[in-house]
C-alpha cells in the first residue's frame, strides 16, 4: 500500500477552541490507482492532502507514505520524503518568481541532487506533455493562470513520485485542456504505479477515478 | 545556489543598490584606514624605528601617564638601568620639539630669512647604539622630510635652537608627532630651549634574563616607568588623540555596514517567506535554504567589498602622492575588507535565520 491514512484526526487552533478539519479519516490508496475526493469548500480536502504530504502532523492516527510511518521521521527525513517520493500539485500554482517554467520543473531534480543535464531534457518533456513546449523559458509573470497551473503539475511529476497529491488541478483550465491534463495524470498513475489522490469539483473527472470519496465536515465517506 | 542565483539575476536592481551601498561603505572604511595608518606612521615611526625594545620614562606624577613631553631622566638613572639584570644596553634619548632653519648662506634657496620648520629633535650619544652614522657634536643627521622642508643638503648648515650644526647625513623618513626627526648629539640637544639636563627617556635593549618582575623592581628602585615600545606610543600626545577618534569612526562604519547588510537581508527574507514556504513544501531542507541564502549574501558582500577596496586602494595611491599622510599596505587595505565581509556575513546570518521559522504548511494556504 503506497498511501495509508488510518484513523487520522487533525485540528487547527481556532480562537479559543479547536476546529476539527479531519475527523477519524481512513484512506488507503494502492499503487497505480486514483482516489478522487469531492466535497464542499472548507470541508477539509486540502487538509487531507497536507497530512498526506507530511506538511502537518495529525493530532491522532497513522500516516504511512511509500511504506514509511511518518510519525517516526524527523524533519529532515520528512523533507527528503517530500522531494523524492511525493508530488504535490498545489491548489494555487505557487511558482517561484525568478525561475523560468523549465527551471521550476528542474528545481525538483536539483533538490534531490540529480544530474542537471538529464533533468533539463525531462523537464522539457513534461512541459511539452502539459502543452507548454513553447513557454519553457518564460518566467511566471509572463504566463497565464492556466499555464502556471500546468507548470505546477509538471513540477509535481518531475521526480516520478510514489504518491501524487493533486488539489483542484483543472479549475483554471478550459474543458479540453482539463481533459488532457487529467489524461496525463491518470496515464502516469497507471504506467508508473503511483498512488494518486485527486481533489476535484469536476464531475467528469470522477468517471476516470478508481474510487470516489466524499468529504463533509472533516469526515471522509465513499464507495 | 539554484534559486539564489536566479534571484540575483531577477532582482538585479535591488541587489545592485545593496552592492553600491557596500561599495561606498567599504570605500569609506578603506580611505579612513589608510588615513589612520598614514597619520599613525607620521606619529610613531621615530619611536618604532629605534633599535630598542623598551623605553623607560621618568615616573609621572600621581594620576598621570608617562608622556614624551613631560619625562626627564638623569644620567644616574640610565647608568643604573644599564646594570640591571637582562639589560643589554641602556641608552639615553632626548626628544624635544623645536624649530630649525637653514643657516644663512646654506640652502633654503630664497636668500632672505629662511623658513623656520618645526622638527622633532632626537638627541643621542654619538657612537652609541641609537645614533645614526655620522652623528657628532656640532653635526646633525636629518630625516629626508626634514632636509626637504629645510631645503638643505649634506654639508649645508642648519640653525637648531641657539647654535648651528653641519648636516652630516640625510637618511630615513622617521617622524615623531607629525614632525620630521632631526638627530643631534645629546650634548647639543641639552642646549635646546626647555631641554632638561639629562635626557627624555632611556632606550633599553633587553636580553634573556629580563623579566616583568625585574622591570618592576628596577622601576621601583629608580623611580621610573619602563614600557614596551608599543605601550610607549600612548605617550605621544597627538597619536593618542588622533588614533582614538579615527578608530572609533572606523568601528562605527563597520557596525553601520553590518546593520545595513542585516537590514537589507531581513527585508529580503521576509518578502521571500511565501517562496521559502513553497520550497520547504517541495522538500528543500532548512539547511539547504540557509546555505542558499547565505551564499547569496556572501556573493553580494564580497563583490561589493572587492570593488570598494579596489577603489580605496586606487584613491589611496593617488592621495599618497600628495602631502596627505596615507598608507596603502596589505594591512590597511585587506584587513578592513575582511572585517567588512565577516561583519556583513554575521548581519546576514542573523537575518536569514528567520528562514528556519517559515512553516511549509502556509504554501497550501491563501491563494497568491
Ligand atoms: N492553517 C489553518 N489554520 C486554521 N484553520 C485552517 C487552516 N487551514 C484550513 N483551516 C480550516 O480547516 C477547514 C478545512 O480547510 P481546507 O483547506 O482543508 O478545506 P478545503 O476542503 O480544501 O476547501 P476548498 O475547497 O475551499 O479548498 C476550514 O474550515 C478551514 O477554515
Ligand atoms: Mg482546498
Amino acid at each position: 500500500m503506497t498511501l495509508l491514512l488510518d484513523d487520522v484526526t487533525l485540528t487547527y487552533e481556532d480562537g479559543g477552541g479547536r476546529l476539527t478539519a479531519l475527523d477519524r479519516v481512513r484512506l488507503d490508496v494502492p499503487a497505480g490507482t486514483v482516489a478522487a475526493v469531492v466535497g464542499p469548500s472548507g470541508s477539509g480536502k486540502s487538509s487531507l492532502l497536507a497530512v498526506a504530504a507530511t506538511l502537518i502532523a495529525p493530532d491522532r492516527g497513522r500516516v504511512v507514505v511509500d511504506g514509511a510511518d511518518t510519525a517516526a521521521l524527523d524533519r529532515g527525513a520528512r523533507s527528503r520524503l517530500r522531494r523524492e517520493r511525493v508530488g504535490i500539485v498545489f491548489q494555487q500554482p505557487n511558482l517561484l518568481p525568478s525561475l523560468t517554467a523549465a527551471e521550476q520543473v528542474q528545481l525538483m531534480a536539483h533538490l534531490s541532487g540529480r544530474p542537471p543535464a538529464a533533468a533539463r531534457d525531462r523537464a522539457r518533456e513534461l512541459l511539452a506533455a502539459v502543452g507548454l513546449a513553447g513557454e519553457a523559458d518564460r518566467r511566471p509573470h509572463r504566463l497565464s493562470g492556466g499555464q502556471r497551473q500546468r507548470v505546477n503539475i509538471a513540477r509535481a511529476l518531475m521526480n516520478d513520485p510514489a504518491v501524487l497529491l493533486v488539489d483542484e488541478p483543472t479549475s483554471a483550465l478550459d474543458h479540453e485542456r482539463g481533459a488532457a491534463v487529467l489524461d496525463l495524470l491518470v496515464g502516469l498513475t497507471r504506467e508508473r504505479g503511483t498512488a494518486t489522490v485527486l481533489v476535484t469539483h469536476d464531475r467528469e473527472h470522477l468517471a476516470r477515478a478508481d474510487r470516489v470519496l466524499t468529504m463533509r465536515d472533516g469526515r471522509l465517506t465513499g464507495a | 545556489m539554484f534559486v539564489a542565483w536566479r534571484d540575483l539575476r531577477t532582482a538585479k536592481g535591488r541587489f545592485a543598490l545593496m552592492g553600491t551601498v557596500i561599495v561606498l561603505v567599504t570605500l569609506l572604511v578603506g580611505l579612513l584606514s589608510g588615513l589612520t595608518a598614514g597619520l599613525a606612521r607620521e606619529n610613531v615611526s621615530g619611536v618604532t624605528g629605534l633599535p630598542a625594545d623598551r623605553l623607560v620614562f621618568a615616573e609621572p606624577p600621581d594620576g598621570r601617564s608617562p608622556s614624551f613631553s613631560d619625562s626627564a631622566v638623569s644620567e644616574g638613572q640610565w647608568r643604573s638601568w644599564a646594570r640591571r639584570p637582562g639589560v643589554v644596553d641602556a641608552a639615553p634619548l632626548g626628544v624635544r620639539t623645536t624649530e630649525a632653519a637653514a643657516a644663512p648662506g646654506s640652502g633654503g634657496g630664497t636668500g632672505g630669512g629662511a623658513a623656520r620648520v618645526a622638527v622633532a629633535a632626537f638627541g643621542a650619544e654619538p657612537g652609541g647604539r641609537l645614533a645614526p652614522g655620522g652623528l657628532a657634536p656640532g653635526r646633525v643627521v636629518l630625516s629626508a622630510r626634514a632636509a626637504e622642508e629645510l631645503g638643505v643638503r649634506v654639508g649645508d648648515r642648519v640653525r637648531l635652537g641657539p647654535g648651528t650644526a653641519a648636516v652630516a647625513a640625510v637618511e630615513g623618513d622617521a617622524s615623531h608627532a607629525h614632525l620630521p626627526v632631526v638627530w643631534t648629539a645629546l650634548q647639543d640637544w641639552r642646549r635646546l630651549p626647555g631641554a632638561p639636563g639629562g635626557a627624555t627617556v632611556i632606550a633599553l635593549t633587553t636580553g634573556e634574563g629580563f623579566t616583568a618582575a625585574a622591570s618592576e623592581a628596577a622601576d621601583e628602585a629608580l623611580g621610573t616607568t619602563a614600557l614596551t615600545v608599543d605601550e610607549a606610543l600612548a605617550a605621544i600626545g597627538s597619536y593618542q588623540a588622533e588614533n582614538g577618534s579615527l578608530q572609533l569612526m572606523r568601528g562605527f562604519l563597520f557596525a553601520i555596514s553590518a546593520l545595513v547588510v542585516g537590514a537589507f537581508f531581513t527585508v529580503w527574507t521576509v518578502q521571500r517567506a511565501p517562496e521559502i514556504a513553497v520550497l520547504k513544501a517541495l522538500g528543500a531542507s532548512t539547511g539547504y535554504l540557509l546555505r542558499d541564502a547565505l551564499g547569496q549574501a556572501l556573493l553580494v558582500l564580497t563583490a561589493g567589498t572587492l570593488a570598494g577596496t579596489a577603489l580605496a586602494a586606487g584613491a589611496g595611491l593617488l592621495i599618497g602622492r600628495s602631502e596627505v599622510p596615507f598608507a596603502v599596505e596589505p594591512a590597511t587595505v585587506l584587513v578592513p575588507a575582511a572585517v567588512t565581509v565577516v561583519l556583513g556575513a554575521a548581519g546576514a546570518a542573523l537575518s536569514v535565520r528567520r528562514i528556519t521559522a517559515v512553516d511549509p504548511l502556509t504554501a497550501l494556504g491563501s491563494a497568491r
